[in-house]
């Protein structure tokens, strides 16, 4: 019987035929927690009667959201991390590393992986085919104690992608298509699958877009196939011995499917303040919106991949009067070959600025805090009231493209205008 | 245990960002503050007037967005007995139930501001004796209903020494 990717993955861990409805019990490969969901799940540890791990190698801590620390009280939280993780031998990745969930595809997630992390974009992992999975701070603790949690088998969505992206359009672009036709709630407790010859040719750069943002449709998880695309990003990591195939079953009964030919999308704007509330760039509510602040980077776009495509259309040029730009990489890797390739300098002498690695404006715990009435156009992946910090602002999520374009403009702009 | 109180009624889409606003991260470890910023963005009213046994009633996709396991935590202390919605966001449906907070996926549609409600979480039964009607809802999985029962997941491990899945 075939069966989706989700339900492989659930199968081999269990060693049974897993069926969608079940509850399993699995054995988990890696888990970890960061700054804000690291402290609460320390001291659930504490009241477990913690006494060591039984694999310390499984486990991590990130320091990503302030990074580096903006409060006392957000240094303090980040000195527990540190201090439990020497305490107790595990690995932490300090401030200047970077996003958690960049650094697990970068380093550490494997096709076929049970990941549990300590926030909802954990399932980014499905980009490279790990069962990545977003759960609060008592569920990593007990992960972490125990070595195992239990799930619940989603149902599948399946969604195949064929055609070729247009100039100007993305994998954004497309997941931002999906989330406005299934709306935000539309995946809620499903495994979002993307397969199709449209995925085949994407490099993970662009495919980590799609899992990534599989829970701003409620999404449990996003997979996506292991393939010669992820054997390539495994050998350019230094990790080939990581690799393994993760194929699809297209003849897999699931529970919805839908198909998308990329290459009729235009680019695509998700207004303020839904990530459902999707229209096209040049739709009356987001063409020519006063932009005051452009933030490119986070676990969405902020690979060097996206910060080339930006830096290309800032490039000797100038951001527009009363239009502030915020880039900040997504890793400490991103950040050094963006250094190599002068990404940085084309940015900066544009008018912008560069922020450490790490979760920057995104979450509204540091840099970046947008003021009363101020519109910012993000790469982000969410763009909920208050998200970046202040409930009187508004944001509105795009390609890094679109968000380079308007930064010249300082108005939402088609950046298939600037590609051309 | 009379299981009464009174509906504050919420949208759709509430998400972890408006239960518990990013700007107040410097609260982490100060609860008792925190909960005074309980649910905000959403209804600024609601922290300083909600009594206790009080329900938080809302329409699809309650709880959506991040991981912050303080968003059911803070509308547990506000004392909230428990929260019914259309449909709840994954992440924070778990959460609710390892922290102790009922969650309720059920038809919402029809309570009223203030209504005064009754439940039975055993048998599964909503009354709303204001507007005169009563609902039915599927209990939760055995092993969430068993987490809940032992006060939240922490409490669970402690009790059983692992998960006990019945």
């Amino acid at each position: 019987m075939p069966q989706t990717l989700v339900e492989q993955i659930l199968s081999k861990k269990t060693e049974t035929t897993v069926r969608p409805g079940q509850i399993v019990m699995v054995e988990i490969d890696q888990v970890f927690a960061h700054d804000l969901s690291g402290p609460l799940a320390i001291s659930q540890l504490g009241k477990l009667g913690f006494a060591g791990f039984k694999s310390p190698e499984k486990v991590r801590f990130f320091l990503d959201h302030a990074s580096p620390s903006s409060t006392v009280a957000s240094a303090n939280e980040q000195k527990t991390v540190r201090d439990f993780a020497d305490e107790w031998g595990v690995e932490l990745l300090d401030v200047g590393e970077g996003i958690s969930h960049q650094i697990v595809m970068e380093r550490f997630a494997r096709p076929w992986d049970i990941i549990i992390g300590g926030d909802s974009h954990t399932c980014t992992g499905g980009a490279v085919g790990s069962l990545a999975i977003g759960m609060g701070s008592t569920d990593v603790a007990v992960a972490m104690y125990l070595g195992k949690t239990w799930l619940r088998v989603p149902e599948t969505m399946r969604f195949v992608l064929k055609g070729h992206l247009p100039k100007g359009v993305y994998s954004k672009d497309v997941m931002l298509h999906i989330i406005g036709a299934i709306g935000s709630g539309g995946a809620t407790y499903r495994s979002m699958e993307f397969v199709g010859p449209a995925v085949d040719e994407w490099e993970l750069h662009e495919r980590a877009v799609m899992p990534n943002m599989a829970v701003e449709a409620g999404g449990k998880c996003g997979l996506m196939p292991s393939d010669s695309m992820t054997r390539r990003y495994f050998e350019e990591q230094g990790r080939p011995q990581d690799y393994q195939p993760l194929t699809p079953q297209l003849d897999a009964p699931c529970r919805f499917e839908m198909t998308v030919d990329v290459g009729t999308l235009e680019p695509q704007i998700a207004l303020p303040h839904n990530v459902d509330l999707v229209v096209g760039v040049n739709d009356k509510k987001a063409r020519g919106v006063k932009v005051h602040q452009i933030y490119l980077g986070t676990c969405t776009n902020g690979r060097v991949e996206d910060f080339r495509i930006a830096a290309g259309i800032l490039k000797g040029h100038r951001i527009a009067k009363g239009t502030r730009l915020v880039a900040t990489p997504a890793s400490r890797q991103v950040y050094l070959e963006g250094l190599k390739e002068g990404l940085w300098t084309s940015i900066i002498e544009a008018g912008g600025l560069v922020n450490s690695p790490g979760c920057g404006a995104c979450p509204g715990v540091q840099t970046g805090i947008l003021g009363n009435g101020e519109n910012c156009l993000s790469t982000m992946n969410r763009n909920f009231r208050g998200r970046m910090g202040n409930p009187e602002a508004f944001i509105y999520l795009a390609s890094p493209a679109c968000c380079a374009a308007s930064a010249l403009t300082g108005v939402i702009t088609d950046p298939r205008e600037v590609l051309a | 245990m009379s299981n009464t109180g009174r509906a504050w009624i919420f949208g759709d889409n509430i998400s972890t960002d408006l239960i518990f606003p990013g700007r107040y991260v410097h609260l982490l470890s100060n609860m008792p503050e925190l909960v005074k910023h309980t649910l905000e963005d959403a209804r600024a009213d609601y922290a300083a007037s909600v009594k206790p046994g009080d329900f938080v009633v809302a329409g699809d996709n309650f709880g959506m967005g991040s991981s912050r396991e303080q968003a059911p935590v803070i509308i547990k202390l506000s004392g909230a007995r428990a929260v019914l919605a259309k449909s709840f966001a994954r992440i924070f449906f778990r959460n609710a139930i390892n922290v102790g907070l009922p969650v309720i996926e059920v038809d919402t549609s029809g309570i009223n501001e203030g209504d005064d409600l009754q439940i039975d979480f055993g048998a599964g039964r909503l009354v709303d004796r204001t507007s005169g009607f009563e609902r039915t809802f599927e209990p939760l999985p055995p092993i969430m209903t068993e987490i809940l029962a032992d006060g939240g997941l922490v409490a669970h491990i402690q009790k059983h020494g692992d998960f006990h899945l019945v």
